[in-house]
């Protein structure tokens, strides 16, 4: 059997999303220009998450979308059989010029990172992305920093951290996963 | 992530090999490739540094190019290579000819060919992936995929369908790989056409054979009319064009009288007024331009599939699992 620790309950994550919202307000000093991006899957569900926490505290309009990064991994060719690809889409108002924050469950190694900022330039030229996850558990391989950070935790290499999101988990929570290599 | 559960091999020769699940998997994949030629900028990397050979033995624009579109959205490096302007004309072999493009370090070949069996022929012999463009009147499959996907878009399903294919049917590499993938995706299938382009015993395979068009129209939710070859006509099939058209021509008046909402594709180029009328060709049951766009999409994903790892490496990462 896998071992499950919560490092965040229900409670921990909304109010961390909370807080989040409001640092990305400051950040940008202002809702004005915003555009919030999740990556596929469960930062869209994150995204959607902090966009009406904004919508709410601001009392404006937040253009948002989902990115699905696939068709710009870095691992692809060794992957195989192929990831299925998801769709991106974008707002109306488009990433120019706008201050894109790209929302993320975990940030690990930050290829995934990499992977959308590669993409968002491909759909255009956003005056300023900011990188907000609920979970940042160490491990980066590339020179990737977050600007807004739910929890950080110092996790193992073989140990997996997981946000669960109720519209696919059912229930919402962050979660240390210490996988039983015998029985995979 | 979820991955495509049953990957297609090597190569893309036709539908009939095929399963269900692995063309649902390819036109599933199709979607997403869809919006990529909607973008300002129509170019994601994933095909980045790999060589494609476009290696046309017949005459075709349209496939050549949905090819070449497709290939290039995805950041591959393209070459094409026509009968006419390679040494083919100078007595080269297809295997000489790919083991030549081979030393050259390509990574995939699409070919088009006169002779049926010609795009299996090479895959057995090259390690390159091929995908099937046409060849002879065996198989065209990314034709047919871009069918099923067009007509998946407009009626949501496959399954249950009554889809009637009208025309050359004897000649027809797309009749052949669009009666495969409807079959294995659970349609119901119709022929209709001439008796002289009709190939006998056809109803083995599974079809329904109509000789009016009229029954057609009365049976079908979907005619998927096919360019009637001219040659046909030189060679005694057909009387003429004109009797064709009278006979087993799809036009307004015979598409009033059908029962239900019909969807008209056709794999292009048309014969305006011989086996479509102009009004049908773009008139609102029409689908044909569409067809067209789903074809890239459709060619995207086939590469993105075909792409990347070989099938052993594949099942090694399996295991691994990336994050």
């Amino acid at each position: 059997m896998d071992q499950r620790i919560t490092l965040m309950d229900e409670a921990a994550v909304e109010r961390a999303l909370a807080r989040m919202a409001r640092e990305i307000v400051e950040l940008n000093q202002g809702a004005e220009g915003l555009v919030i991006l999740g990556i596929r899957r469960r930062g869209v569900e994150l995204a959607q998450r902090i966009q009406t926490l904004l919508e709410a505290e601001e009392e404006v309009p937040i253009p948002s979308g989902a990115l699905d990064i696939t068709l710009y991994r870095d691992d692809l060719m060794e992957v195989g059989p192929r990831p299925l690809v998801g769709e991106s889409s974008l707002p109306l108002t488009g990433v120019d010029d706008r201050c894109v924050v790209v929302v993320d469950d975990v940030l690990f190694t930050g290829r995934t990172t990499r992977a959308a900022m590669n993409e968002l330039m491909d759909w255009g030229r956003p005056g300023r992305i900011l990188l907000c996850v609920l979970v940042d558990r160490g491990g980066r391989e590339l020179p990737i920093q977050p600007d807004v950070v739910g929890r950080t935790v110092s996790a193992l290499p073989q140990q997996e951290v997981e946000v669960l999101v109720p519209e696919e988990d059912g229930r919402l929570s962050v979660e240390l996963v210490l996988r039983n290599r015998e029985e995979a | 992530m979820s991955r495509i559960s049953s990957s297609l091999g090597k190569d893309l020769i036709g539908l009939e090999p095929l399963s269900a699940e692995q063309i649902r998997g390819i036109l599933d994949t199709a979607e997403p490739f869809k919006e990529i030629s909607e973008r300002r900028i129509k170019k994601v990397p994933v095909l980045r540094g790999k060589t494609i050979v476009n290696l046309f033995m017949e005459p075709s624009t349209r496939t050549r190019i949905s090819f070449e579109f497709a290939e290039k959205r995805l950041s591959a490096d393209t070459v094409n290579i026509s009968a006419s302007g390679s040494s083919v004309v100078k007595g080269e072999t297809l295997v000489d000819t790919a083991r030549n493009l081979e030393a050259m370090r390509i990574d995939m070949v699409v070919i088009r060919h006169g002779a049926s069996g010609a795009a299996r022929f090479l895959a057995e012999r090259i390690p390159s992936n091929v995908i099937n463009a046409g060849d002879g009147s065996h198989e065209h499959p990314t034709q047919a995929l871009l069918d099923l996907l067009t007509i998946r878009d407009h009626r949501k399903r496959i399954e249950g369908l009554r889809v009637c294919i009208v025309g050359d049917i004897l000649h027809s590499r797309v009749a052949r790989s669009n009666i495969f993938g409807l079959l294995k995706l659970g349609a119901q299938v119709g022929v209709c056409g001439p008796r002289t382009l009709v190939p006998a015993g056809i109803e083995a395979l599974g079809v329904e054979r109509f000789r009016r068009i009229e029954e057609a129209i009365e049976w079908a939710d979907v005619l998927n009319v096919l360019r009637l070859q001219l040659e046909r006509m030189r060679t005694g099939y057909v009387p003429s064009l004109r009797e064709y058209n009278r006979v087993f021509g799809v036009t307004t008046p015979r598409l009033e009288r059908a029962p239900r909402d019909i969807l008209v594709l056709h794999p292009g180029p048309m014969n305006r007024g011989v086996e479509i009328d102009s009004d049908v060709a773009d008139g609102p049951q029409s689908v044909i331009l569409q067809q067209v766009t789903n074809g890239v999409a459709v060619r995207m994903a086939v590469l993105y599939l075909l792409a990347g790892g070989a099938p052993e490496r594949a099942e090694a990462a399996k295991t691994g699992g990336l994050g």
